[in-house]
């Protein structure tokens, strides 16, 4: 990852620190790359879906995929509060393992003047055993944000 | 009390399950704060606003995690109420489409299910906020039902 990225992504109020539903998730950037991002949200109690197997709520894993796939369009495209989503697909292949965390993994493959096409993988230790996939659509350059967009 | 006591119950005495029950016994839901509005057979969920659903703190706008959850657990109800279950389905896949931004105001739900097989459910769910015919986001996806 570049100064430039590394720099933008520590802007305040950006990605995770700020974003106060990310923090309530307790959601962190593992690693960032090129186009690439590692993201991870520790096992909690608030964040389960069935509270007799403690397997963590479908909707932790949308969020987690969500924003995971956020930081690799920004990461590649250095578009940061002006991206929105359009559309996201989440396989689930697996129920999470209740106690570990769950780690995201998303790679923003390409990316046009409006459009950023993006996938990633949920899981607890093995990419190659992943609890969710995803794939993502993102409008790069949305109004509304420059609208707001702060100087 | 488990999702599981609450379901078996009502199909045991014949009735639709408590869904504002079921909400409580599920943390994720409880932390996001969903509400359910049962009319006759017409169930609304109710995502009443609160700052920590924000994703986007400039604009601001809802978490698209948030609103997708939200979506999925819309759903969820739906097939819980309308197909009898007696455990809670699983979500096989989801396709959620962002329409608008979610505005940090309340939202609402509702979800229509769209072709219900032996052991998997197609099921469509909207959201919208100030108007119902301007949806912020939608939600179409697939629900295994346990085998009891």
């Amino acid at each position: 990852m570049d100064n430039e990225t590394r720099s933008l992504l520590h802007k305040p109020g950006f990605v995770l620190k700020g974003v106060p539903h990310a923090e309530g998730i307790g959601l962190t950037l593992v690693d960032i790359g090129e186009g690439t991002a590692l993201l991870k949200v520790p096992y909690a109690d608030h964040l389960v879906g069935d509270p007799e197997t403690r397997v963590v709520h479908g909707g932790v894993v949308t969020s987690l995929l969500d924003n995971a796939c956020g930081v690799a369009v920004s990461s590649r495209t250095k578009q940061f509060g002006n991206i929105a989503t359009l559309d996201l697909r989440i396989d689930y292949m697996r129920p999470a393992t209740p106690d570990l965390d769950i780690f995201a993994w998303t790679e923003c493959y390409r990316a046009t003047k409006s459009i950023a096409f993006v996938r990633g993988v949920a899981f607890h230790t093995d990419k190659s055993d992943p609890i969710a996939s995803c794939t993502a659509a993102f409008m790069l350059g949305t109004t509304d944000a420059r609208k707001a967009k702060t100087p | 009390m488990t999702p599981r006591d609450i379901l078996k119950a009502a199909a045991e005495s014949n009735v639709k399950p408590d869904l504002t029950a079921l909400l409580e016994t599920i943390p994720y839901a409880k932390y996001l704060g969903i509400r359910v509005d049962r009319k006759g057979t017409e169930i609304t969920t109710i995502l009443p606003f609160a700052r920590h659903l924000i994703g986007n703190p400039v604009l601001p706008a809802l978490h698209g995690g948030v609103v997708g959850g939200f979506l999925e657990t819309t759903a969820i109800m739906q097939v819980i109420f309308e197909a009898g279950a007696t455990e809670m389905p699983r979500p096989v896949d989801i396709n959620i489409d962002y329409l608008r931004s979610g505005r940090p105001v309340d939202t609402f739900a509702r979800a229509i299910i769209t072709k219900q097989g032996r052991r998997v459910i197609n099921v469509h769910a909207q959201a919208w906020q100030e108007e119902h015919d301007r949806p912020i986001a939608t939600l179409r996806g697939h629900m295994l039902m346990p085998e009891a």
